[in-house]
């Protein structure tokens, strides 16, 4: 953004606002609206993953079955670390609004940690399950599994990127209204996955282990 | 736009937006009203199943899917802050949308799916030749 100054000081002085077209000119609400809407067709790439599952979640081939492999205390430390960092990035968006850089940077980390620590968790429970010989290619339950767990996580994955990349960003430009639209999102993002993941624990988790 | 601190040049758009930004960020105390419910609405389901509380697994099945909505209109409200005033109207009428799409696709291919498992079970073309045949 750069003032343009005008070359001749005799020239009668535009109008104050003009010089907001130079400014890059963001329609309020676009974002947020466009944004809510990836988010409303990443909901229908979530649907379909759960139909998979719904139809192929009780075709085991001979292989396991749900309630041999899953570890619920594990699903539920996940779950845990899920919703703590959904309320620490809320707390984020709280420093966010009082304007203090700091504690946003602060709130912001302790969530990239939090999902840091599910991911790794996650990890830990793929790489068990594909050294027992129940990877994505032993059954049609454990492909659909796979896939939308997999899925789930890769976005979790993406949002820390994300997150490091905005914290950077607030770090070298402080909170300017394009960090705060873009923490926004991100945080749209981050409350989504977690209503996704209440989806998956109860859907997938839960139910898979009922007899 | 007290969210904005550096905001120098945006003056334009203050009055303009300023009812968004109300409703856009939730307070302290949604948060934690939020945060409080969905950690019961959590705690409930995973007692419900490690706990083998009911018997019959089709009743646990509808319980736990109630609570997971329950627990889906929560965080929507107290995280994602929906209303139906948000953007105009325009992000309730894409979840309601959304909403009718997933429920569609989710029913029918259970439906499809189930009735084409159960019809083409081994032995269920003999089954009908029988009842067919005089």
């Amino acid at each position: 953004m750069s003032e343009i100054t005008l070359p001749a000081a005799g020239l009668a002085p535009a109008d104050p606002s003009a010089r907001f077209y130079v400014h890059e000119h963001h329609p309020e609400h676009g974002t947020m609206l466009g944004f809510w809407l990836y988010l409303m067709s990443d909901c229908l790439i979530f649907a379909s993953l759960f139909a998979a599952y719904a139809v192929l979640g009780r075709n085991y081939a001979g292989g396991p079955s749900g309630a041999e492999l899953f570890d619920l205390p594990l699903v539920a430390v996940n779950t845990s670390l899920l919703l703590l960092s959904s309320i620490t990035y809320g707390f984020a968006m709280l420093e966010m609004q009082k304007g203090k850089m700091r504690a946003t940077l602060v709130w912001l980390a302790v969530t990239g940690l939090l999902g840091a620590g599910f991911i790794g968790l996650e990890l830990q429970e793929f790489v068990h399950l594909i050294h027992d010989g129940a990877g994505p290619q032993r059954s049609a339950f454990l492909t659909s599994f796979f896939a939308l767990v997999g899925t789930h996580g890769l976005h979790v994955s993406f949002g820390i990127v994300w997150l490091l990349t905005l914290m950077a960003q607030v770090r070298k430009h402080g909170l300017t209204p394009e960090n705060a639209r873009r923490l926004m999102c991100l945080s749209m993002f981050w409350h989504f996955l977690d209503v996704v993941w209440i989806g998956v624990f109860t859907f997938v988790y839960l139910m898979g282990v009922l007899p | 736009m007290n969210a904005h601190p550096h905001d120098t040049a945006g003056h334009g758009h203050h009055d303009h937006d300023h009812g968004h930004d109300a409703h856009a960020h939730g307070s302290l105390r949604s948060y934690a009203t939020g945060f409080a419910l969905a950690v019961i609405l959590t705690v409930i389901p995973f007692w419900l199943v490690m706990g083998k509380v009911f018997d019959k697994s089709s009743t646990a099945g509808f319980v736990l899917l109630g609570l997971a909505v329950v627990q889906i209109v929560v965080h929507m409200v107290y995280f994602l802050h929906m209303n139906t005033k948000s953007e105009g109207g325009w992000s309730m009428l894409a979840l309601l949308f959304t909403s009718m799409v997933v429920l569609i696709m989710l029913s029918g291919s259970i439906w499809v799916m189930y009735h084409l498992n159960h019809n083409m079970m081994p032995g269920m073309m003999s089954e009908t030749m029988h009842r067919d045949m005089p």
